[in-house]
C-alpha cells in the first residue's frame, strides 16, 4: 500500500501577517514557513501506518505545488520520515489549479490513499481535497480524525455531528484529515535531517490548468473595543452587563 | 436560472444554521434578481420543509433515495450537481460545516465552478463577482474574486442573521434513481450524543483553559455552560492532557466557531486559540494574569481567578432566573 500525503507551505502560525503592493499579497519578508499544521499531522499518521510493518503500508510520499522556495520545507517532510517527494514547479494561483496538478502527478505515480489537511493556514479554503478525488472520479472522506488498517482494509474515523463513526472506502481514495489523525506532529531526528539530503525529489512540469478565482485584495479584521474590566468582587456585574449592554444572555 | 441552497437535514430536522443559509441564499439571490431553490437529500417530512419557505425559498424540494442513507461524497455531490444543473442554478450555496467541507470542492470540479469558502458577508460586487472570507486562520479578510460562469459559495457559521420572508412554497419530494454502484461508503459503526448541545450549534460557549488548574475543576464551569443553555469547550491544552475530550477542542487545529458569546476561562488567548473563536460576536475573559493576550480579543474581562470568579458568576445566573 502506497500512501501519498500533500503538504502545503505556509507562514508560521503565530506570524503576524501584514500586507504588501496596495493589501493584494502578503509581506513575506522575515515570516517562517512551515508544513501546514493539518498536513504535518497526516505525515505523522502516515509514518506511524508504515512504521507497523502489519499495515502492509510499503511507502510515504509527499507532494507539493509550488516552486522552489518550498524546497526547505519539502526537505522537512523528508526529514520527518517522508520516503520521498513530488514538487509539481508551479505557482499556483488557487486551490483548483493546485488539486488539478496534483491529480495528474497521481494519476502518473499511483497511490492507494492520498492524505490532505482540512484546510490550509493561509487560505482556510478547505477545497484541494476534495477537488482532487473529483478529478480522480475516486471516494473522498472528509473530516476524517482516524485511520487505521484493519487486514489490508483501511477503516477511517470520520467525525459528525455530536460524534464519530467508521466508515470504510475502496482504494484508492482521499482522505480529508482534521485534528486526531495523530497526536503530536512527528520531530525529525538528527538521522532523517542527514538522510533527507539524499532522498529523491521527483520534480514535474506543470500541466496547463485553469484557475477559477483570484485573490482581489486584503483586509485586517475590525478592531475591537477595548475591553471592559469588572472588578472581580463584585463579578455578578458581568452577567448583567451580557444581559442588559451586550444582550446575549 | 437560480440560487440554489442545500439544506442539509439531520434526522429529517433542520435546524437555525439551516434557516441562516436559506436567508443568506435569498439576500443574494435578489442581488441577482433570481429565486431560491431549497434542496435537501433524504427523508424530511412536508411540515419541516415548508419551514424553509419562511426564509425566502421559492422552491423546496427533497430527493430521496434508498441508496442515500448515509453521506457518500461522490453520489452526494453528483446528485447536487445533476440537481443545479437541471435547475440552471448560477449559484450554489452550502454551509461551510463538515458537509459543506465535503461536498462543495466536488461539485467544483464537476461543474468548473469557483468556491468562495467560509464567506461571512453577502458579496461585495457582482461584476466582478466578488466575496468576502476569512483568510490566515482569521488574521485577514480576503476580497475574492469569482471568474467561473457557475459559483459556489460556503457561508461561514454564525455569520448571518435569519431573515423571515414567507413565500409559502409547497414542498416537493422526488424520488431519484442513483446507479447503486456510485455509493463506496459503508459506515460500520457509530458513536453519538445526543440531547447535548453541539458546540458549532451553541449560541453561548463556555470554555476553560489550563488557568482551570486541574480537570476536577470542571463542574462549576459546566454547570454555568448549562445554565446558559450553551455548550462547554477548552482551549487546546487541557484536550492534549485529556482533561477534556478532543471534540471540545476550540482553536486553530481545533474547532472554529463563532457563538454569540465566548467565556474563556483561565485561557491566555495564544494566536492560535484566537484563530478559532476571533469571530464570536462577544468575547469574555477571566484570567488571573492581567497581561494575558485574551484580554486584547475581549469586550469584558475579569482579572482573577477563575476558580473564586466561577462560582459567582453561577450563582448571578441563577439568580437572574428566579
Amino acid at each position: 500500500m502506497k500512501i501519498l500525503v500533500c503538504i502545503s507551505n505556509v507562514p508560521d502560525t503565530t506570524t503576524k501577517i501584514k500586507f504588501a503592493e496596495g493589501n493584494t499579497s502578503i509581506d513575506t519578508s522575515g515570516i517562517q514557513w512551515v508544513i501546514n499544521p493539518w498536513d504535518e499531522l497526516s505525515l505523522t499518521r502516515a509514518l506511524e501506518l508504515k512504521d507497523d510493518a502489519s499495515s502492509g503500508v510499503k511507502s510515504v510520499t509527499v507532494a507539493h505545488v509550488g516552486t522552489a522556495m518550498s524546497e526547505p520545507t519539502i526537505r522537512k517532510a523528508l526529514a520527518i520520515g517522508a520516503d520521498d517527494a513530488i514538487r509539481i514547479n508551479y505557482n499556483a494561483p488557487d486551490a483548483y489549479s493546485v488539486a488539478a496538478q496534483l491529480a495528474e502527478a497521481i494519476k502518473k505515480e499511483g497511490f492507494d490513499i492520498i492524505m490532505c489537511g482540512i484546510e490550509s493556514s493561509d487560505f482556510n479554503g478547505s477545497a484541494v481535497g476534495g477537488m482532487i478525488s473529483e478529478f480522480l472520479g475516486i471516494p473522498s472522506v472528509s473530516s476524517v480524525s482516524g485511520l487505521k488498517i484493519e487486514n489490508g482494509t483501511p477503516v477511517l474515523t470520520r467525525e459528525i455531528d455530536g460524534g464519530r463513526e467508521s466508515v470504510k472506502v475502496p482504494v484508492p481514495f482521499v482522505a480529508v484529515v482534521q485534528k486526531g489523525i495523530a497526536k503530536e506532529p512527528r520531530i525529525a531526528s538528527m538521522r532523517g535531517i542527514m538522510t533527507a539530503r539524499t532522498k529523491p525529489v521527483r520534480l514535474y512540469e506543470p500541466i496547463a490548468a485553469e484557475s477559477l478565482t483570484e485573490i482581489a485584495g486584503f483586509e485586517k479584521p475590525a478592531l475591537r473595543a477595548a475591553c471592559k474590566y469588572i472588578d472581580p468582587e463584585n463579578a455578578a456585574q458581568l452577567i448583567e452587563l451580557l444581559q442588559n449592554e451586550a444582550k446575549v444572555i | 436560472m437560480s440560487v440554489l441552497v442545500y439544506a442539509e437535514n439531520w434526522d429529517g430536522k433542520f435546524k437555525k444554521l439551516s434557516y441562516e443559509l436559506v436567508s443568506y441564499a435569498s439576500s443574494v439571490a435578489e442581488m441577482l434578481k433570481m429565486d431560491v431553490v431549497a434542496l435537501t437529500i433524504g427523508k424530511a417530512d412536508d411540515d419541516e420543509l415548508r419551514k424553509l419557505g419562511n426564509f425566502g425559498a421559492a422552491k423546496i424540494i427533497s430527493l430521496v433515495s434508498a441508496q442515500l442513507t448515509v453521506l457518500d461524497n461522490q453520489a452526494y455531490a453528483k446528485v447536487i450537481a445533476d440537481y443545479a444543473l437541471k435547475e440552471g442554478s448560477k449559484v450554489i450555496i452550502f454551509s461551510n460545516n463538515m458537509t459543506g467541507k465535503a461536498l462543495a470542492p466536488r461539485l467544483s470540479v464537476k461543474l468548473k465552478a469557483g468556491i468562495g469558502s467560509g464567506v461571512s458577508k453577502l458579496p461585495l460586487s457582482l461584476d466582478p463577482f466578488t466575496v468576502y472570507k476569512r483568510a490566515y486562520s482569521g488574521n485577514a479578510f480576503a476580497h475574492v474574486i469569482i471568474r467561473s460562469d457557475i459559483k459556489i459559495l460556503t457561508l461561514a457559521q454564525n455569520s448571518f442573521d435569519v431573515i423571515e420572508k414567507p413565500t409559502g412554497a409547497v414542498p416537493e419530494t422526488a424520488a431519484i434513481d442513483i446507479d447503486g454502484p456510485l455509493v463506496k461508503t459503508t459506515v460500520t459503526e457509530t458513536h453519538k450524543q445526543t440531547g447535548k448541545i453541539l458546540l458549532t450549534d451553541a449560541d453561548i460557549v463556555v470554555s476553560g483553559g489550563r488557568g482551570m488548574k486541574s480537570p476536577d475543576n470542571w463542574a462549576p464551569l459546566v454547570e454555568l455552560a448549562s445554565l446558559l443553555n450553551g455548550a462547554t469547550a477548552c482551549s487546546r491544552p487541557v484536550s492534549d492532557e485529556g482533561w477534556r475530550p478532543h471534540e471540545e477542542h476550540t482553536g486553530q487545529t481545533g474547532k472554529i466557531i463563532a457563538p454569540n458569546l465566548y467565556l474563556a476561562i483561565g485561557i491566555s488567548g495564544a494566536t492560535q486559540h484566537l484563530a478559532g473563536i476571533s469571530s464570536s460576536k462577544y468575547i469574555v475573559a477571566i484570567n488571573s494574569d492581567k497581561d494575558a493576550p485574551i484580554f486584547e480579543a475581549a469586550q469584558y474581562g475579569i482579572v482573577g481567578d477563575a476558580m473564586k470568579v466561577l462560582p459567582k458568576l453561577v450563582e448571578a445566573v441563577k439568580n437572574l432566573k428566579k
